[in-house]
């Protein structure tokens, strides 16, 4: 790659700043706090694949394989639990937006540093919270991470605290937001204007509104379910005077835009990747920055369909389906100006484009599969399926899981100033890649053929597929294996990178890596990108 | 999809059709671009990249043909759905109830089966009652789903077309015992049918009134009658012996007499015998009368040890 460099410079935030654990512990550096935030989500992002390996085993075979009815029942609610608060929200934000966005902005920090290390505090309370349901009380919640109502009202599970988890967890969300978008507004280098932001600045902005302005709703509806528990009020359960359906709405009305939450960052990932390794500026700026602005617009609007077969009108179920069907276009649009930018570049298919490739194909199928959820004759026939199941596995892993590998293997060098080996994260990638397929292409099949979701247990005739879908499972953790033991050998032994291994255009590259305390040796002032390098 | 037996069936498989047949031109489509794309421009071959020039006429154009293509997957998505809403007046109705977990089906007659019979070619509405929790009756073979809720009357209805027996899943999770909570629809040519609708339970005629009760108070989902032990204790057996049970946390003997028996239909959770999952039962006070916790008592009895 461009400059050969020796040494890691001395200095940098890791030497900066203090050693030792209490050092990180109370650092409001938005670099050490990103890093702190990438080590407990690789831990809990770990346990969660751990309990989905369980799952499959038990699906290999009907019946009973290795564990009880109500032990998978409580794997699922865990597992979505932990994949969707503790891993996809947080994920790409959190990690890579905390260490990045300023270094964008040319700025030596976020807007609020201490309240950003509060949010990580914030971050591992309600983990801890959660994961107590483990050894504490009734056992951990039986209800899926949707707690519907009136099961979680009724269940003798822990759900009172598997909810306030959640809520404590959205608390870290609305401010890592608050803080991302008042960083964006105020903090931007001299000279830099908004469509000079570089693309991945625009998804966290769309994000960030999306946190602040949906996530109270979540947080007080999972409080309604506490209220509805310990103090028998009635909201949701009818045998109270509650009402179940009106659980639905407020459920979905922050969970459908969180979707967006977790895939709009990727999708900023994707964009930011995908120029550097073409060496040509991204196609259609200002379309990918608005499409992003769309789909978080829009994307408020679709929850209903979530609920197409509980009941709701017939006039409700038409519009939540054209809306539905109206968000798909802005997603299409992104995936159109990636492919614009491929065509007539210089393409250098290095471990970041490779993974950036497979979100493309994978997210392409999630959002494919997506038309078919949309339309109201065919969501009759796949609603509550394996299908279900098997769709959202690839838009939230194998678009966001996939962006966020992206990331990790594109500004991994920045971190560490290290360099990890590019032909095992390339074998990595191509394992993982099968492993994941193997896994979830099956339950789109399953789903057509009318298995439902959420079954410990299966008639004989849906067996061939979950055994095919079992073993994928194998090769998938397989592959993250190599691929996160690659980083990990990387970080620790891995040659040293330089400033600018993939000669990328945007102004974190212009620092030395690891980036030294204050970010930028001296402050940067913004210029307009020359793609002639 | 794969098997296919009512007046649905060719409107929802028309638009999966429509959908997955776009999907996949442009699945396949975009990544052989990607493919091509790759291959043709790598660097090796083309080390100089042609500079970016925006394109605004292809933006409104692969803004535009999307945004037709979905309309058109909407409107057959709609198409197909809307019969599945309109409700033919000579529909038979049928009285559905799914409780945890098990399915029951009631008809006018009074008549009651645990599987769903309806004769070939006429329509039937189902009419949807939970006294619980969510469920959700799900016929693949007929392409129709609709969510049990309680608290709220949802309707469904179809018509199927070929005679034959499929099957009936709970599609909305509801438990422990979730993916247990199946039935079968049996579809009879209309002779068969009115045999069976104006015959007198034969069944019935062999089971004590007990049983019967049992059975449809869906208490089998939970308690077996041959010692196996599902989400609750097993009823054979139970009359007369002796039991531990929690009262508020604290551990206390008793005697599975009438008076203990009753008390666990009518406030089931407030002594759950040892080892057993708390607050999970349905308290049937209101469901059930004093004769047929009576003639359920008897039943009882009778299920003794070997």
């Amino acid at each position: 790659m461009s400059t050969e460099q020796t040494a890691i410079p001395a200095e940098n935030f890791f030497n900066q700043g203090g050693k030792g654990i209490m050092s990180w512990l109370t650092t409001t550096d938005h670099k050490r706090i990103g890093l702190l935030y990438m080590y407990s989500i690789a831990i809990f992002f770990s346990v969660a694949v751990i309990i989905g390996l369980m799952m499959r085993l038990e699906l290999i075979a009907p019946g009973k394989t290795i564990m009880e009815a109500n032990t998978y029942n409580k794997m699922f609610t865990l597992h979505g639990v932990i994949m969707i608060f503790l891993f996809i929200i947080p994920g790409i934000p959190a990690v890579f937006g905390n260490f990045f966005l300023p270094l964008f902005l040319g700025a030596d920090d976020v807007a609020f540093p201490r309240l950003n290390l509060m949010s990580w505090y914030l971050y591992i309370i309600g983990a801890l919270i959660a994961l107590s349901t483990l050894v504490f009380g009734e056992g951990s919640a039986d209800t899926g991470w949707t707690f519907y109502a009136p099961y979680s009202v009724k269940t003798g599970t822990n759900v009172s605290t598997s909810v306030f988890a959640a809520f404590v967890l959205g608390f870290s969300s609305i401010l890592t937001g608050l803080n991302f978008l008042t960083t964006i507004h105020r903090m931007r280098a001299p000279g830099m204007g908004w469509f000079d932001m570089p693309l991945y600045l625009w998804s966290t902005y769309a994000t960030s509104w999306i946190q602040i302005l949906a996530t109270p709703i979540i947080g007080i509806t999972l409080l309604m379910i506490v209220a509805e528990r310990v103090l028998g009020v009635g909201l949701f359960d009818p045998s109270l005077g509650g009402d179940p359906i009106l659980y639905q709405h407020l459920f979905w009305i922050y969970s459908h835009p969180a979707v967006y939450i977790m895939i709009l960052p990727a999708m900023g990932v994707i964009s930011e990747i995908i120029p550097v390794f073409s060496r040509r500026r991204i196609f259609g700026y200002k379309a990918i920055a608005f499409s992003s602005l769309a789909i978080a617009f829009v994307g408020y609007l679709v929850w209903g369909h979530h609920m197409f077969t509980s009941g709701m009108s017939g006039p409700a179920r038409i519009i939540f389906s054209i809306l539905t069907f109206l968000v798909a276009i802005p997603s299409a649009i992104k995936v159109f100006n990636w492919l614009a930018t491929l065509n007539k570049g210089s393409i250098d298919l290095q471990p970041p484009l490779l993974y950036s490739m497979g979100f493309i194909f994978l997210f392409l199928i999630g959002g494919l599969t997506g038309l078919v959820n949309g339309a109201l004759a065919t969501n009759t026939h796949i609603h509550d399926t394996a299908f279900i199941v098997g769709h959202f596995h690839y838009v939230m892993f194998g678009g966001t899981g996939f962006g966020f590998f992206a990331a990790m293997h594109y500004w991994f060098p920045k971190m560490y100033g290290r360099m990890y080996n590019i032909k095992r994260a390339k074998i990595a990638f191509w394992v993982t890649f099968i492993g994941f397929n193997t896994l979830y292409f099956p339950m789109f099949i399953l789903g057509l053929q009318g298995m439902p979701r959420r079954y410990y247990d299966y008639l004989p005739e849906f067996q061939d597929w979950q055994v095919v879908s079992t073993v994928g499972s194998w090769i998938l953790v397989t592959g993250l294996i190599m691929m996160f033991t690659n980083i990990i050998r990387g970080a620790r032994k891995g040659k040293p990178a330089g400033d600018n291994p993939w000669n990328g255009y945007t102004m974190e590259w212009q620092t030395t890596s690891p980036p030294p305390l204050e970010n930028f040796h001296e402050k940067p002032v913004y210029k307009e990108i020359s793609y002639d390098k | 999809m794969f098997s296919n037996a009512s007046s649905f069936v060719e409107g929802v498989d028309f638009a999966f059709f429509v959908i997955i047949g776009i999907s996949l031109i442009f699945l396949i489509g975009i990544t052989a671009a990607m493919i091509y794309f790759v291959i043709k421009y790598n660097k090796k071959k083309h080390p100089k990249a042609v500079p970016t020039k925006d394109n605004f006429q292809l933006e409104i154009i692969w803004t535009v043909i999307p945004t037709l293509l979905v309309l058109g997957m909407f409107y057959y998505g709609w198409v197909g759905y809307r019969p599945m809403r309109i409700i033919p007046d000579n529909a038979i109705p049928v009285k559905v109830t799914a409780k945890m977990w098990s399915w029951s089906f009631e008809y006018e007659n009074g008549k009651w089966d645990s599987l769903l019979i309806v004769p070939v070619d006429k329509p039937v509405k189902l009419e949807l009652f939970s006294p619980d929790v969510l469920h959700s009756l799900y016929i693949p073979a007929f392409r129709i789903k609709e969510d049990v809720v309680p608290g709220i009357a949802n309707i469904m209805w179809f018509e199927a077309n070929k005679t034959g027996t499929y099957n009936i899943l709970c599609a909305e999770y509801c438990g422990q015992r979730h993916s247990y909570m199946l039935s079968k629809v049996k579809v009879l040519p209309q002779d068969e049918y009115e045999k069976w609708y104006n015959s007198k339970d034969t069944l019935a005629e062999k089971m004590m009134p007990g049983e019967i009760i049992m059975k449809k108070q869906a208490c089998i989902a939970c308690h077996s009658t041959d010692g196996s032990k599902l989400v609750g204790p097993s009823f054979k057996g139970l009359y007369g012996s002796k039991r531990t049970v929690l009262v508020d946390g604290v551990k206390k003997e008793i005697v599975a007499d009438d008076e203990y028996i009753k008390n666990s239909i009518l406030n089931p959770n407030s002594e759950v015998v040892d080892g057993f999952p708390q607050g999970i039962m349905t308290n049937y006070s209101g469901q059930i009368s004093e004769d047929e916790i009576k003639q359920f008592i008897q039943y009882i009895k009778t299920l003794k040890n070997d």
